[in-house]
């Protein structure tokens, strides 16, 4: 056992071994398995909802997909990257306006009453659809859900909607939430929306504000000799630097979505008893983008656009900014995208001449300053990354002539600047992939979004030949037909370049070495850890 | 009337104009920052436009700024503190959460910059000029120039992380069942290191506060006159000099108090203390308008009651305070 610890310690110092590092836990050598324990997780947030039915988001699934579950979860090798969870089985319609539910059975609320298709149909029609924050746009069309029996939930479109667009929206759209809690009063100041009550292996034990969230273990839970652990607490850490020094001290022994900065990474590695990892989070892709006010008459010309692209040095990025950790990106699909990504379409090598030859002939020549012209550059604050790809994109401009003043706001400031009051030239977005173009990424470059709506084209970029091919997508029924369809939708943002993609990137975990299971899905942070286990 | 009882009626007058400006003001500045609570809210969740309308209607949100701060003044006039959009829960029973937490960190820090500082000040001002006077005082210079962030994060790294002798974080054991004795000990391990962070920044003030006046003091003719009594060494030192340059200290105890809250903002984020600080700061993350007044008003009213205890002090210390006002 010793001689396994320090072979691994040694493979850690390469920092290329470390993605390795990852699969060898139940590879590599033989842990036992314990039931029981007590996992402590580092929280850099305090949602306001915990209802992961109203508010889809990662903050909120990261504590409530453990207690509250989704009809189905993602997973790297069942069928269309699903496995089930409430549901066992989903079917859709050849016309498309009806999707058939097989639900589990046996399955009990954390107070004792049974699951039933009836609180599928209450979910679906009372809270996906008017209220969850992604489910008013996937579900938009859905009209009534019928429950046959107590295991059957059929869904009913007004309109047809493809079955690969729901397919694909379960794993984040789908927490099924009791409706005897729900069914009285309104439903946004149900008390159960900051104590949730679900079916998942742990039930919502306490919160203490500013301190903790505790989740105890589920004795009742559907799943055979599932939870392994007693209880899961999240210790609040608002500091970035608290939570890997927490590692360190053992106080606690896990932080997700990258609790631990990047430049840590490196030293973090080599502590004994700490593995870093960076699977388990590749259901949520984050893309960087360079988003495009076309309202600039400059912004507006292709060609500009194209040397901003050029200008670019994306591994140079990918190398500095994320060190490493992360993947250039070459269109709106990122490339780990197992269904519709294509890398067939026009790319823009880093190429500072070509760039400064193409805003010539666009007719924007160098004054005598070296300047061509100036505009405003707001890098979005919500993380380290975007803030310092900010920094480096007004290098690549100067590089080419143009004068970027940046602009830097915190968060609520940024989002009014873009997204409501468009005062910006370029900004520097991380939109969130979610395994389906239709759920958020179209609308970062469709027209005739109203003004306000965050993480969508607010550059008044407007495209008549992509805005059809995005409404033609929407109501296309075949998958196979569809996927194809968003190949082409890729090939033609590459080519306009309403806004340009940069990079994109994931999380990462740094966790104890007992940790075991960990990462064993692609949204693992976010699912329900009814198999992770402390290992003795 | 006493002395003390017409200064506490006069304080307490001005006090009510000292709070409405404070309410005014802040209203005013949180209004003239970009945003409000529902962009900072959709940040980590996106949304529609009418999923957004609907959401500032239930904020109201979509009132005038005028009406807003008429409502929330007249609400306040009922000693109500409002409702908190970012926690959806009562600002009052938010802040009544906190507040024990920030004023035993506070107090507690107070207390030890406070007592460790005049004793060092007397230590080093009962010779001034000497060497251990010269180390205190550049010492404790050094350490006030430090920021407080990164003495917290170096305290943390040698005493938690290294040593492990002390939690790294937060009030108390995370869900320990502990009670009485035993939660009293856990709370007052898991204070050391903030409190010293913050105490030992404000050390400084004290410490050469103390031993500037005492130099000062070692001039005076009394000094003079108490050797020439022939009292012992000892006895000047502590019952002549260092108690004439302990009132001004005593006036900056009050001031202090400000500046502690200030720089509890710091040190509760960097410990993980759930104090009104961190609140304070979440307050403005949020754009969560009504809960940061309630937070300002909390520590007005803290501030006020502090510096009014000292100036009743300070009146009991010396006869002169309030002669002038008992005459008028």
């Amino acid at each position: 056992m010793s001689n396994v610890t320090i072979s691994r310690r040694a493979v850690l110092a390469g920092s290329a071994a470390l993605l390795a590092s990852t699969a060898m836990p139940d590879i590599g050598w033989a842990q036992t398995l314990k039931k029981g324990g007590r996992l402590v997780v580092a929280a850099d947030s305090e949602p306001r909802n915990l209802n992961p039915a109203i508010v889809a988001s990662n903050g909120v699934f990261f504590i409530s997909s453990k207690v509250v579950e989704t009809l189905a979860e993602a997973s790297f090798d069942g069928k269309d990257g699903l496995q089930p969870r409430l549901a066992l089985s989903w079917e859709g319609a050849a016309d498309g306006l009806s999707v058939t539910f097989k639900l589990r059975d046996g399955v009990r609320w954390h107070d004792g009453k049974p699951f039933t298709s009836a609180d599928v149909a209450f979910s679906a029609l009372q809270v996906w659809k008017p209220l969850q924050n992604l489910g008013r746009t996937v579900f938009k069309d859905l009209a009534a859900v019928d429950t046959p029996d107590d295991l059957t939930a059929v869904f009913k479109f007004a309109k047809p909607t493809p079955f690969q667009l729901i397919r694909n929206a379960l794993p984040a759209l789908s927490s099924v939430v009791p409706k005897h809690i729900y069914e009285t009063g309104k439903i946004e100041e149900n008390p159960a929306n900051n104590a949730p009550v679900g079916t998942g292996p742990f039930k919502f034990a306490e919160y203490k504000a500013g301190q903790y969230y505790r989740l105890a273990k589920n004795t009742d839970y559907w799943g055979k000799d599932e939870p392994w652990l007693d209880e899961i607490v999240y210790q609040v850490l608002p500091d970035r630097t608290s939570a890997a020094a927490a590692l360190e001290a053992e106080e606690i022994q896990l932080a997700a979505f990258s609790a631990v900065p990047l430049a840590d990474l490196d030293r973090i590695s080599k502590v004994p008893g700490l593995k870093v990892i960076t699977k388990g989070y590749e259901g949520l892709t984050y893309q960087l983008v360079v988003e495009i006010n076309h309202r600039r008459k400059e912004l507006s010309d292709l060609k500009v656009r194209q040397a901003i692209a050029h200008a670019i040095d994306k591994d140079f990025v990918v190398k500095t900014v994320f060190l490493g950790y992360a993947a250039t990106a070459t269109g709106p699909v990122p490339k780990n995208d197992p269904q519709f990504y294509t890398a067939d379409v026009p790319t823009y090598a880093f190429d500072v001449a070509k760039a400064n030859a193409l805003l010539d002939e666009a007719g924007y020549k160098k004054g005598s300053d070296g300047n061509r012209f100036s505009l405003k550059l707001l890098p979005a604050p919500y993380f380290n990354e975007t803030k310092q790809f900010g920094d480096y994109l007004r290098q690549a401009l100067a590089a080419i002539g143009i004068d970027a003043e940046l602009v830097n706001n915190d968060s609520p400031a940024h989002i009014k600047a873009v997204y409501t009051d468009h005062a910006f030239d370029l900004a520097v977005g991380p939109p969130v992939f979610r395994g389906d173009p239709a759920i958020s990424t179209t609308i970062l470059v469709q027209s005739g979004i109203p003004d306000g709506v965050p993480f969508s084209n607010q550059g008044g970029y407007k495209n008549e030949e992509l805005d059809a091919l995005i409404a033609k997508a929407s109501e296309t029924l075949d998958t196979a037909a569809r996927t194809e369809l968003y190949k082409e939708f890729q090939k033609k943002v590459a080519t306009d370049l309403p806004l340009i993609n940069v990079a994109e990137w994931s999380f990462i975990s740094v966790a104890r070495d007992t940790v075991s299971n960990i990462a064993n899905n692609p949204r693992w942070a976010v699912s329900n850890w009814a198999d992770t286990y402390l290992a003795g | 009337m006493t002395r003390p009882l017409i200064l506490l009626r006069r304080r307490l007058v001005g006090s009510i104009f000292v709070l409405l400006i404070v309410i005014i003001g802040s209203f005013l500045l949180l209004e003239a920052a970009p945003g409000d609570a529902v962009d900072a809210y959709i940040v980590s969740t996106g949304g529609d436009a009418g999923m957004i309308e609907l959401l500032r209607h239930r904020w109201g949100l979509d009132q005038s700024e005028l009406t807003r701060l008429a409502n929330y003044l007249w609400a306040l006039l009922h000693l109500d503190l409002g409702h908190s959009v970012t926690f959806s829960r009562p600002i009052r029973e938010i802040i009544l959460e906190r507040l024990p937490t920030t004023l035993i960190l506070m107090g507690s820090a107070t207390a030890l910059s406070f007592g460790l500082g005049s004793a060092l000040g007397i230590y080093a001002g009962a010779r001034p000029g000497s060497f251990r006077d010269r180390f205190l005082s550049i010492g404790s210079l050094a350490l006030y120039a430090v920021p407080g962030f990164w003495l917290g994060l170096v305290l943390i790294v040698i005493f938690a992380v290294d040593l492990r002798w002390l939690p790294i974080g937060g009030i108390e054991s995370l869900a320990s069942d502990k009670t009485g004795l035993a939660r009293t000990a856990d709370i007052a391990t898991h204070l050391v290191l903030p409190v010293s962070a913050l105490g030992f920044i404000y050390l400084a003030l004290y410490l050469r506060m103390m031993r500037a006046g005492m130099a000062e003091a070692w001039r005076q003719d009394f000094v003079l006159a108490a050797r020439s009594r022939g009292l012992s060494r000892r006895r000047i030192v502590l019952a002549h000099v260092a108690r004439n340059a302990l009132l001004p200290l005593v006036t900056m105890l009050g001031l202090q108090s400000a500046q502690m809250l200030g720089g509890s903002v710091v040190i509760e984020s960097v410990f993980a203390v759930p104090g009104l600080g961190r609140l304070a700061q979440e307050a403005v993350a949020g754009r969560d308008t009504p809960l940061l007044l309630g937070i300002i008003l909390t520590s007005a009213v803290l501030v006020i009651v502090i510096n009014l205890v000292v100036d009743l002090a300070y009146a009991f210390l010396d006869p002169r305070v309030g002669a002038s006002e008992a005459g008028a």
